[in-house]
């Protein structure tokens, strides 16, 4: 039939391969970042919870300031802080069970600490001895990720992996607001959403990559709008309320050990110090940005909260100090030792086995080794 | 285990036998990538891994190497051994960061905690007539970075023994397929019993006295034809098929200089820059009493890889080899 012909019978159709995909409305972020504390919601909080965050928050935030001490006496070659951002680290490590993965970058030491890691393996990177210092078998944390969200499609994998061989296991897996500009991020989010992969993506925006601010980074509602067009639900969550936080990612952590699939989360929180102690902030933001910060705090909103309610007094607060002294001072103590070093270690992972080529390579720094350790007059020349 | 007869056998039939055994004997083995499940793969080497094993195990992936690679270091993390293909040589690379920066260096960073059991099989090459993107020999960016093995076999037996070698490796294995030679046939039998290859081994495909062609991939059915036509002009020529380039095998190429005294390294990747340079510095390194002649390249030019009309002025051809065999200074030796 020619056009002319069908004119009279012409109906507008859609194209014939479109259908209708996956309704966005249920996806969508609230309009303002979901809060608990200082809300009603906080009464349907637990304690106890409520309680234990609260210790994590202060031994989390006394860890940071250790950490970047140890950078002045030498003893850390670089920390990227997490001050400020306590309460998405601590809620993170919280809210997995055991058999679950987590996938830091590199400023989420406090995470994989508060995950159960050892401090000073967890600082073996920036210590600069290894590149990673755990087993991450051990508590199932990968290594810190230094190239920006190249460990999210790492998390969607693992997920994938443990959903095909029947595990109820879920991944959780950490970025920043500048990892979101990254090509891996996207690739991560639309694997996971297609694979329904049983993984949470927390992306901690501390409002800062380095310099460069948010609205230098991305022209999106929000972060957590970026989530509708993977077809994955977006979550909005008060980064710096732990108890919201908690909520948030432990219904997205339900829901995705349920065969839901992922969740994406954005958690509005702020970077307190300078990107490393490397760092100067004060060549891209001013003071008073950083102090309004300071009156939403997030050990300062938990104390608010718990003190009010009579669920925390003076004691417990010393309590907490105090076991974060003694966190941090065995922290100092342990990393005051110089670590072992071992120059073959060079060559020893590789590969499986080592090739002919690393071997000649071994044998060479082994010979400078033992002409260094027999002194002038014991080398030969 | 059923046999099935794959009759006329290709080094691309030979490669699926390979991924089929590999995926019967190990159920951790997966196969994923652009078009490799109901399609088989634009070379159809994936061919009906999907149906015999499920989509599970032979999964279509969104279209981003990236991801395909991102998401198998995840999936080798947790005891799978993933199978990824790259499309094409110049289509792996969005996926360099994820081999550069995690794959070729976890186990190292883990100080053997976590190897990544990989196998990335990219087809490689050009002389299949590719428009631009298509016709890449990318080996050398690959064979720089620390942790990766390379390998690439030139004859049909060896796709199959050394993919099976590869999948089995608990290192990462980049696997390049010579695609001009994925239709080439030889005496491969798949019904009889099947060698696995070991990495690392080169082998010499035909004895020789006075010169080495040191070689790889689609240019070993190449010095193969040169070394023949060199017969005919009075020269005895050795042809070693690398295999892998990581690890690289001095033993075998240094004791065949050795024999010959002179060495031609040939492949299609740019010369400046490319194996051959290393190829070379290892055999003067190890062969410099030896030599009576500077070691020579034959390799692609230094320019992009060009269209389709103009290739065969670019690929290596037996013409060149033998003329560079021909400056191998024989007036000045034996």
């Amino acid at each position: 039939m020619t056009v002319m012909e069908q004119r009279g019978a012409y109906r507008p159709t859609p194209p014939p391969a479109w259908q209708p995909r996956t309704d966005p409305a249920p996806l969508l972020p609230d309009a303002l970042p979901y809060r608990v504390l200082g809300t009603e919601a906080a009464a349907k909080a637990d304690p106890e919870l409520l309680r234990l965050l609260h210790a994590q928050l202060v031994r989390g935030r006394r860890y940071n300031a250790q950490a970047t001490a140890l950078t002045k006496q030498g003893r850390l070659a670089v920390y990227p802080s997490s001050t400020g951002q306590e309460a998405c680290q601590v809620a993170a490590a919280l809210v997995l069970e055991e058999r679950d993965w987590l996938f830091p970058s590199y400023r989420d030491t406090l995470a994989v600490v508060a995950r159960g890691v050892d401090p000073v393996e967890a600082l073996t990177l920036l210590r600069g001895d290894w590149h990673t210092g755990y087993d991450p078998y051990a508590h199932r944390v990968a290594p810190l990720s230094t190239p920006l969200a190249t460990q999210l499609p790492h998390a969607v994998g693992l997920a994938h992996a443990a959903r095909l061989k029947g595990d109820d296991v879920v991944a959780l897996a950490l970025v920043g607001d500048g990892g979101t500009s990254e090509g891996d991020f996207h690739e991560a989010m639309n694997f996971a959403a297609v694979w329904q992969a049983p993984v949470v993506f927390l992306v901690q925006n501390n409002g800062f990559a380095i310099s460069v601010p948010l609205d230098k980074q991305t022209a999106a509602p929000s972060l957590a709008h970026k989530a509708v067009g993977y077809g994955m639900p977006g979550r909005l969550v008060d980064g710096n309320d732990a108890a919201a936080v908690h909520e948030v990612l432990g219904d997205a952590v339900r829901h995705a050990r349920a065969g839901g699939g992922p969740t994406l989360i954005e958690a509005v929180t702020y970077r307190m110090d300078a990107h490393t102690n490397a760092d100067d902030a004060t060549r891209y933001r001013g003071d008073a940005e950083v102090e309004a910060w300071r009156d939403h705090d997030p050990i300062l909103l938990l104390e608010r909260e718990l003190t009010e309610r009579g669920l925390l007094d003076e004691d417990g607060i010393r309590a907490a100090r105090d076991d974060a002294e003694a966190m941090a001072a065995d922290l100092r103590a342990r990393m005051n030792q110089d670590p072992p070093l071992d120059p073959m270690d060079l060559f020893a992972h590789v590969y499986a086995q080592p090739t002919t080529q690393l071997l000649e390579q071994e044998t060479q720094v082994q010979a400078e080794l033992d002409a260094e350790a027999a002194g002038p007059e014991g080398a030969g020349r | 285990m059923t046999t099935v007869a794959l009759k006329p056998a290709t080094m691309a039939q030979a490669l699926t036998r390979a991924l089929r055994d590999a995926m019967a004997a190990d159920p951790s083995v997966h196969v994923m990538g652009e078009d490799v499940g109901t399609l088989g793969g634009v070379f159809r080497v994936t061919d009906g891994l999907a149906k015999e094993f499920g989509e599970d195990r032979c999964t279509d992936t969104p279209l981003a190497e990236a991801g395909i690679l991102g998401t198998a270091v995840g999936m080798a993390m947790y005891g799978l051994r993933p199978v990824v293909e790259m499309q094409f040589d110049a289509f792996a690379y969005p996926a360099f960061e994820q081999l550069v920066s995690h794959v070729s260096r976890m186990r190292n960073r883990t100080r053997g905690a976590m190897p990544l059991p990989i196998t990335i099989r990219i087809p490689y090459g050009g002389g299949i007539g590719g428009v631009e993107h298509h016709s890449d020999s990318s080996e050398a960016y690959y064979m720089a970075t620390p942790g990766l093995h390379v390998v690439t076999p030139a004859t049909v037996a060896d796709a199959y023994g050394l993919l099976r070698a590869s999948i089995a490796s608990d290192d990462p294995v980049v696997f390049f397929e010579p695609k001009r030679l994925y239709w080439s046939k030889d005496s491969w039998n798949p019904e009889e019993p099947q060698k696995v290859e070991p990495i690392g081994r080169a082998v010499v495909r035909r004895a020789g006295r006075r010169a080495t062609l040191i070689t790889y991939g689609p240019s070993v059915p190449v010095c193969l034809e040169a070394a023949e036509a060199a017969r005919a002009e009075g020269w005895d020529l050795e042809v070693v098929d690398l295999r892998s380039l990581v690890p690289f095998d001095d033993e075998t190429v240094t004791a065949s200089v050795r024999r010959t005294g002179r060495a031609v390294v040939v492949h299609e990747s740019t010369g400046f820059g490319g194996p051959g340079g290393e190829i070379a510095a290892r055999v003067t390194e190890r062969c410099f009493h030896y030599l009576e002649a500077p070691v020579l390249r034959v390799a692609g030019f230094d320019i992009p890889y060009p269209p389709p009309m103009l290739e065969r002025h670019h690929l290596p051809g037996v013409d060149r080899i033998l003329d560079a065999v021909g400056r191998l200074q024989w007036e000045a030796g034996s």
